[in-house]
């Protein structure tokens, strides 16, 4: 086969790499950081989860093809959050006209 | 009857591809494209979680506190340890040996029950505590206190969330626990090789995907605004 059989030992020191964040993500909720909190959370999921894809699944051993509808998955996905966050966060920057208020266009002769 | 020999397939192949390593790539390629639409299946949800969670923060950080931080961070090390048993299954299938592969394979499953198991008590908890919306919604005593600087219609919102996410990542587990039920009983019937056990390998691909939501629903419902 292609693919390469993996030592347990990596297996393994990966898990633990994985418990080691957990812990540390739990820990650090603890400690008050104001807004990075949210970023140091999101920050080890994402390091949890590049463990899991390159060693686990196995991504790192993946041709290029495979490696290219990962990310272009990821990709889509952050798009999706961008685009949405984007929009509902700057919608109140420019107040749409209130329709009531307005009195009717001046009729030409 | 007998196929000539430059027919012959070994065990596993379908007719369509040229070899084992073609099947291989065309397989990994098939999981991942269902991957992908999981992800933006996931991927919606998360959006409105990130829609409501900023407009409505304090009620979110309320109902992240009802929730029992040391249990959910037991079971994300618990699911991880699914994750490791799961790998090792992939491994021994790789390696020939059938026990080894039995084994992980009922590793894996007794840990997802476990982890069932324990959201199972977690569920029941919301019941004890009226906070389940729209079903069950009288937050009273120490739960009131903490959902109360949020407002009460905007924490149910959170527990719509954290129901709706929770749920559906629970519904992910029960399947996978179902396709390592068939992966256990094809094992026993000697149907994978070091050449051919794909099934395995792709069953291992979407389970480690279902770790991965719950990565990301750990900190994200547990851990809003932090504990101090």
């Amino acid at each position: 086969m292609s693919q390469p059989i993996v030592p347990q030992k990596t297996y393994i020191l990966v898990f633990l790499g994985l418990i080691g964040l957990t812990i540390l993500t739990t820990g650090v909720a603890f400690i008050d950081l104001g807004p990075f909190n949210t970023v140091a959370a999101l920050a080890i999921a994402f390091s949890k989860m590049m463990l899991v894809v390159l060693f686990f699944m196995g991504v790192r051993h993946s041709s290029g093809l495979v490696r290219i509808m990962v990310v272009a998955g990821f990709f889509w996905l952050a798009l999706l959050i961008a685009f949405t966050m984007s929009d509902y966060r700057t919608r109140a920057w420019t107040p749409a006209p209130d329709a009531w208020s307005i009195t009717a266009p001046p009729t030409h002769p | 009857m007998t196929e000539p020999e430059s027919h012959a397939h070994p065990i596993g192949m379908a007719h369509q591809f040229e070899d084992l390593d073609q099947q291989h790539e065309a397989d990994t390629l098939g999981i991942w494209l269902f991957l992908v639409t999981e992800i933006m299946f996931f991927g919606g949800v998360f959006a409105a979680y990130a829609i409501y969670r900023w407009l409505y923060f304090a009620a979110f950080e309320g109902g992240s506190h009802i929730l029992d931080i040391k249990l959910g961070a037991a079971n994300t090390i618990v699911l991880l340890g699914s994750s490791l048993t799961m790998v090792l299954a992939v491994r021994s299938a790789q390696t020939g040996n059938r026990r080894a592969l039995i084994g992980f394979l009922i590793s894996t499953m007794f840990l997802g029950a476990i982890f069932l198991g324990v959201k199972a008590y977690e569920y029941d908890q919301k019941f004890v505590e009226h906070v389940v919306p729209s079903l069950d919604w009288a937050p009273q005593g120490d739960a009131l206190a903490k959902l109360a600087p949020g407002g009460l219609d905007h924490a149910q919102i959170y527990f719509f969330f954290y129901f709706a996410m929770t749920g559906l990542h629970a519904i992910h587990m029960v399947i996978g626990m179902g396709l390592l039920f068939w992966l256990v009983l094809r094992a026993r019937k000697d149907s994978f090789t070091p050449h051919y056990f794909a099934p395995v390998e792709v069953v291992g691909l979407y389970w480690h995907f279902v770790d991965i939501v719950w990565i990301f629903l750990f900190p994200l419902l547990y851990l809003i605004g932090g504990r101090y």
